[in-house]
């Protein structure tokens, strides 16, 4: 765990350009707060303090945005972020194969990350936006659909080939 | 009828994302019409004369609303565009996005010219990212083209616009936990009045519309009110996205005018139900919405008033079609599942009448039901709407009225047997 934290020079500069996008700080906080979890891959107690200062806002208002967003993680996640999506027109089209899929292939329930960090998933009751896809999952941010068993586990072969050819 | 064109004229189109491309294809013409040879007035007029409805879920006349925001004030005036699509079952305004955002832009900058709008915010979920990043660079393209900015084409108008991000909060669509939302809080949804047009973002008039509702802009600037009108259906202006899911052969976006049979959506279109099975129910508006029997969905017309009529909406253009295979309480569950997890908190019929209605179908589904807890969700289901600050609540409350009235016969069995209904025809049928 960090025990500090602050923006890099990069992000300092960002952080100025989002500033002016808004007539109030506190509007800067869901930009700022994607910019954390970015740049550390999840949101601790120290970047709170930060962003509140930053925003000239008592930490407890970051808190609260943090927690009520469920974007946002307070705690580190794998290298490799997934989250299959189970609602409705994904459920009707087998979302309940790619969640046993998954748990069977990664060895770890939903909300758990695996041994080697590589990576945590998530089932999500909300929906991803892409129910012509379905069933489907997002894949660090990209929408992967129309899975199967099969489908599910050439994914994660790929992935994990395209992390041993450095790509 | 067939399909149209009007907004969805470039989806699958690898070009139509760059300015240079979407500039010799007919790019901000209407934009520039509104700005060099209409007044701001004249351009509202338009709007309300086409009929135009937001496409968003409420459907309520875009130039109307328009027509609250106060003329004489010296505040500044705000636009939030509306792409956080969340219900369940919607995708359309992803679709242009990411294959046609510079007609969104042109839509923001007409609405803005008719309002007196120098600032947009785009409030785009958080899960959308490749969306985001299409978007962030036609908004980049637009900066550096002149077609956004401090001489919005050329003329003496200002215009920014600024992408905010959500980060996964169902609410955050709702219009007033969407303003929130972009001052930095918690989505928690605002009591009105005021209405938004008068006490917004920041304490400003602001307009809140739709992707969808925005990008049909410039096709109406173009060919007039009269043109689009006539293409809907009475009260329905112009065409819409379909996003047609679930147990079809086709899913997918379709632009059909107002008021198309839902019957050729399903079939025509969407290449009728999956494995030739029989269409059971139809989900018309995303999840919030009543669903429809196999019988209602066959004579039902896709626009605000007929869904009305049969006591459901059109809502976010979202059709979801289930078919016989598909267990009715199951899928119940499956959606307070969601509303459960999306209620934001605030109001107690809401946030104590969702986890209530979800905590009531786990158990039957997990065999542990009773008759009473029939009789119970049907009573929650007439108490729990218009108790709320917004509409979440009453969206949980109409597929929970709704699922238990229209298809009794399958609570009733599920907490006789401590089993599916659906799921033993299935088994029986492939024991025979
Ligand atoms: C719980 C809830 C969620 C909503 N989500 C969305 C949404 O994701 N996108 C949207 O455009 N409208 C959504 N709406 C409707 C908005 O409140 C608002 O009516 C709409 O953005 C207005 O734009 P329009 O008139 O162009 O449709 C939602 C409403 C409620 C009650």
């Amino acid at each position: 765990m960090s025990a500090s934290f602050e923006f890099t020079p990069e992000n300092k500069k960002r952080f100025e350009e989002i500033l002016r996008r808004y007539p109030t700080k506190r509007a800067a906080m869901l930009p700022s707060l994607h910019l954390t979890q970015e740049q550390e891959g999840y949101i601790s107690p120290e970047a709170e303090q930060y962003i509140a200062d930053l925003l000239e806002v008592p930490v407890v208002d970051v808190r609260e945005v943090v927690s009520f967003y469920t974007m946002f993680t307070r705690n580190p996640l794998g290298k490799h972020h997934i989250r299959v999506c189970e609602s409705l027109s994904c459920w009707v089209r087998g979302s309940d194969e790619v969640k046993e899929t998954l748990e069977k292939e990664l060895g770890v329930e939903s909300g758990g990350i695996t041994e080697d960090g590589e990576y945590s998933w998530e089932v999500i009751p909300d929906c991803l936006g892409a129910c012509e896809l379905a069933p489907m999952l997002q894949l660090d941010g990209y929408f992967e659909g129309n899975l199967t068993r099969e489908k599910v586990v050439e994914l994660l072969k790929k992935q994990a080939a395209s992390k041993t050819s450095g790509k | 009828m067939p399909i149209v064109k009007n907004i969805s004229e470039f989806f699958g189109n690898e070009n139509a994302r760059s300015l240079k491309w979407r500039l010799e294809h007919g790019g901000y013409e209407s934009a520039r019409k509104a700005l060099r040879e209409m007044k701001p007035d004249e351009v509202t007029e338009t709007v309300i004369n086409s009929n135009l409805r937001g496409l968003g879920g409420a459907g309520f006349p875009t130039g109307r609303k328009w027509s609250f925001v106060p003329k004489g004030t010296d505040k500044p005036k705000y636009l939030a565009v509306n792409c956080d699509e969340a219900e369940p079952g919607t995708f359309k305004d992803k679709y242009i996005v990411e294959w046609d955002p510079h007609r969104l832009l042109e839509g923001i900058i007409i609405c803005s010219y008719a309002v007196g709008i120098h600032t947009a915010y785009i409030y785009i979920r958080g899960e959308y990212v490749r969306p985001f990043e299409r978007l962030e660079q036609a908004v980049k393209e637009a900066y550096a083209g002149g077609i956004i900015g401090e001489k919005v084409l050329g003329e003496d108008y200002k215009l920014d616009v600024f992408i905010h991000r959500g980060a996964g909060a169902y609410i955050c669509g709702e219009e007033t936990g969407l303003l929130e939302s972009l001052e930095g809080k918690k989505g928690w949804p605002r009591l009105k009045p005021p209405f938004p047009a008068l006490v917004g973002a920041f304490g400003c008039p602001t307009v809140i519309n739709n992707v969808e509702t925005l990008s049909h802009l410039p096709g109406i600037i173009k060919n007039g009110a009269q043109w689009f009108s006539d293409l809907g259906c009475e009260r329905n202006g112009g065409s819409r996205l379909f996003a047609l899911s679930g147990c079809v052969n086709k899913p997918g976006v379709y632009e059909l005018p107002m008021g198309t049979p839902m019957k050729e959506l399903i079939y025509e279109h969407g290449g009728g139900i999956l494995e030739g099975r029989k269409l059971k129910a139809v989900v018309p508006g995303g999840t919030s919405s009543a669903v429809l029997t196999a019988e209602e969905a066959e004579m039902a017309t896709l626009d605000f008033d007929c869904l009305a009529k049969l006591k459901s909406m059109a809502g976010s253009g979202a059709v979801i079609v289930l078919d016989e295979d598909v267990c009715m309480v199951k899928a119940l569950h499956n959606i307070e599942h969601f509303f459960s997890h999306e209620s934001c908190g605030q109001c107690t019929p809401c946030r104590e009448g969702t986890a209530w209605v979800f905590r009531i179908l786990t158990r039957i589904v997990e065999g542990g039901g009773t008759m009473a807890d029939i009789a119970t969700l049907k009573n929650l289901g007439q108490n729990m709407g218009g108790t709320s600050i917004c509409a979440l609540c009453e969206g949980a409350a109409m597929p929970l009225r709704s699922f238990v009235s229209k298809f009794e016969d399958e609570f009733e069995y599920y907490v006789k047997h401590k089993r599916s209904l659906v799921e033993d025809r299935k088994r029986n049928a492939v024991a025979v």
